[in-house]
């Protein structure tokens, strides 16, 4: 583990499910004026698991893209617990196309802890969804910063983080699997999740070591408030940074950024 | 050498002399030259067994034009996860491979094209940075010369052995793709048993054209995780090639013994040559 022990990998895990933890929305409601939420992918429906719209990021008009679990359990039941089907994915990507046109930013929020998993979303193509925003994503001709708030899990979450700059909070996770997932089929032991989490290697502090990630926003002993404000901060210097770069140069950046991502010996 | 001393990586001698093949739904014993004469189709119950790269490599590619690249890649481990190298070295021996994917330059029916061949028999084909590397390889070196790609795919998704490095695999192929599209070549996507998880949600969905083997199994969330989440019954043929053909999310699905006639008549249409020529000119 590095730079940070103060808590061990599972129990990163838990404080990102923490029911209490802020996700999409509270960063909507605390960071972007004048937030006007656009619904539906134009194909099929409106998938709650997924909020989406324009506002103003300290007066930059801004599109913003927020995976939400929900509060009550009424809303949380029509969210799918932040679980988005292919309609929330194709409503990301047209919300993308939207902010491309306008050569708006794009800030996505992720916490979920994966696609929705439904024989109706299988039906609509929730592979296909994915693998379109991957593709779409990896040539938007405008910015894309992701902010990983919660839990980041596998492709449900990477459908919203390819991206030119991409952040976790401190106790967020990111990974390819779930440590129950993981250990239930290597070990054939759910309970063993901890030690799972510990070898997969991903919290924050992992994930900026492997330079997956460009940056932590600290939590530790920091109120929600102050969270916020160094988040909107990060944000508003790398929209700067995005903004005055030529589009292909940054699209460059943006394939090398994943590109490098490996190790391999001949 | 011909294509048919590699079959299994090269461990093999002639056809001839290959243990027999044994048909998981029916049980026959396939003699292995009458298994490979037959595409690797069991005789008795007509099931479509899980082909071999070489294997694949042997029914698809015309004979000796096959290059492969980046052969002898190997994963660093990058998480260093408990079991892990072990399990590599086992499938090593096993597979005769050193990864879950064959890559190259081929023709087939005479026009040239960048190849990739998934092998399930390497750790369920799944892919980790290994994988994703060798077909970003394989994607930008068709996209510097103006080739179209034909993939075979197989896997059970991303390798969670390695962690986040897996996951972003996903991520870095699909801008491989992206950038080959952009060039203007053809991507054919051929999907087989089984094509699943993290491989369905990026490169196995972003082909121009999406071919099927029949009753393949291809979707996204497994089917026994679909089922204990949600408690429904499964439909029949529920995520096999026929249900994807009914649903939209395929062109077509070719039987085994016409996939070269048709790759052949498919490359053909998008005048592939013309495009590799320039970019053998470039
Ligand atoms: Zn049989």
């Amino acid at each position: 583990m590095a730079a940070n022990d103060t808590m061990t990998a599972y129990q990163r895990v838990q404080a990102a499910r923490n029911s209490k933890r802020p996700m999409g929305m509270f960063y909507i409601d605390h960071m972007i004026d004048d937030f006007i939420e656009l619904h539906g992918d134009r194909r099929f429906g409106d998938d709650a698991a997924i909020v989406s719209g324009i506002g103003f990021l300290n007066g930059i008009p801004v599109t913003v893209i927020a995976m939400e679990r929900g509060d009550t359990i009424e809303d949380r039941m029509k969210r799918h617990f932040g679980c988005p089907e292919p309609e929330g994915y194709r409503k990301a990507l047209r919300m993308m196309q939207e902010a491309e046109k306008f050569h708006r930013p794009v800030i996505c929020f992720i916490g979920s802890s994966g696609a929705y998993c439904g024989i109706d979303a299988e039906k609509r193509g929730q592979g296909l969804a994915i693998a379109e925003n991957l593709f779409a994503m990896m040539g938007l001709r405008t910015p894309i910063i992701s902010v990983v708030v919660g839990e980041g899990g596998s492709g449900g979450a990477l459908a919203l983080g390819v991206c030119d700059t991409a952040v976790m909070l401190e106790n967020a996770v990111y990974s390819v699997i779930s440590p129950e997932g993981c250990a239930s089929i290597l070990w054939k032991d759910a309970s063993k999740a901890a030690d799972a989490a510990e070898h997969l290697r991903l919290t924050s502090y992992d994930l900026k070591s492997f330079d997956v990630i460009e940056k932590i926003i600290p939590e530790q002993g920091k109120t929600e408030r102050e969270i916020c404000s160094a988040l909107k901060k990060y944000l508003l210097s790398e929209i700067t940074r995005l903004q005055a770069m030529p589009v292909s140069e940054m699209l460059d950046a943006r394939y090398g950024k994943f590109r490098k991502i490996g190790a391999y010996q001949k | 050498m011909g294509i048919l001393d590699n079959i299994l990586g090269g461990f093999s001698k002639s056809p001839a002399d290959m243990p027999p093949r044994v048909c998981k739904a029916c049980g026959m014993e396939i003699p292995y030259d009458e298994y490979l004469k037959n595409d690797c189709i069991c005789p008795g119950c007509g099931v479509y067994l899980r082909m071999r790269a070489y294997e694949r490599l042997s029914m698809i590619a015309d004979e000796g034009s096959f290059t492969e690249i980046d052969k002898k890649l190997k994963t660093k481990d990058p998480i260093k996860f408990p079991d892990y190298a072990q399990k590599i070295d086992k499938a090593e021996k096993s597979s005769g491979l050193t990864e879950a994917v064959i890559t190259g330059t081929a023709k087939i029916e005479g026009h040239s094209c960048g190849l990739f061949i998934m092998d399930s028999a390497f750790m369920m084909g799944s892919m980790g940075t290994v994988v994703g590397e060798k077909i970003t390889r394989i994607f930008e070196k068709a996209t510097a010369q103006g080739l179209p790609v034909i993939g075979f795919i197989t896997s059970g998704g991303a390798r969670m052995q390695e962690g986040i490095f897996s996951l972003m695999q996903m991520a870095k192929v699909s801008g491989a793709v992206q950038r080959h599209s952009e060039a203007g070549l053809l991507y054919i996507a051929v999907l087989t048993d089984p094509t699943t998880g993290g491989i369905t949600a990026s490169f196995a969905m972003l082909g121009d054209i999406i071919i099927a083997e029949p009753k393949a199994l291809i979707g996204f969330a497994g089917q026994r995780v679909i089922e204990q989440t949600t408690g429904e019954k499964l439909p029949a043929g529920f995520q096999r090639a026929e249900f994807q053909l009914e649903h939209g999310f395929v062109d077509m699905i070719e039987e085994r013994g016409r996939m070269r006639y048709t790759l052949g008549k498919l490359l053909s249409l998008h005048n592939t040559d013309a495009a590799a020529a320039a970019g053998k000119e470039r």
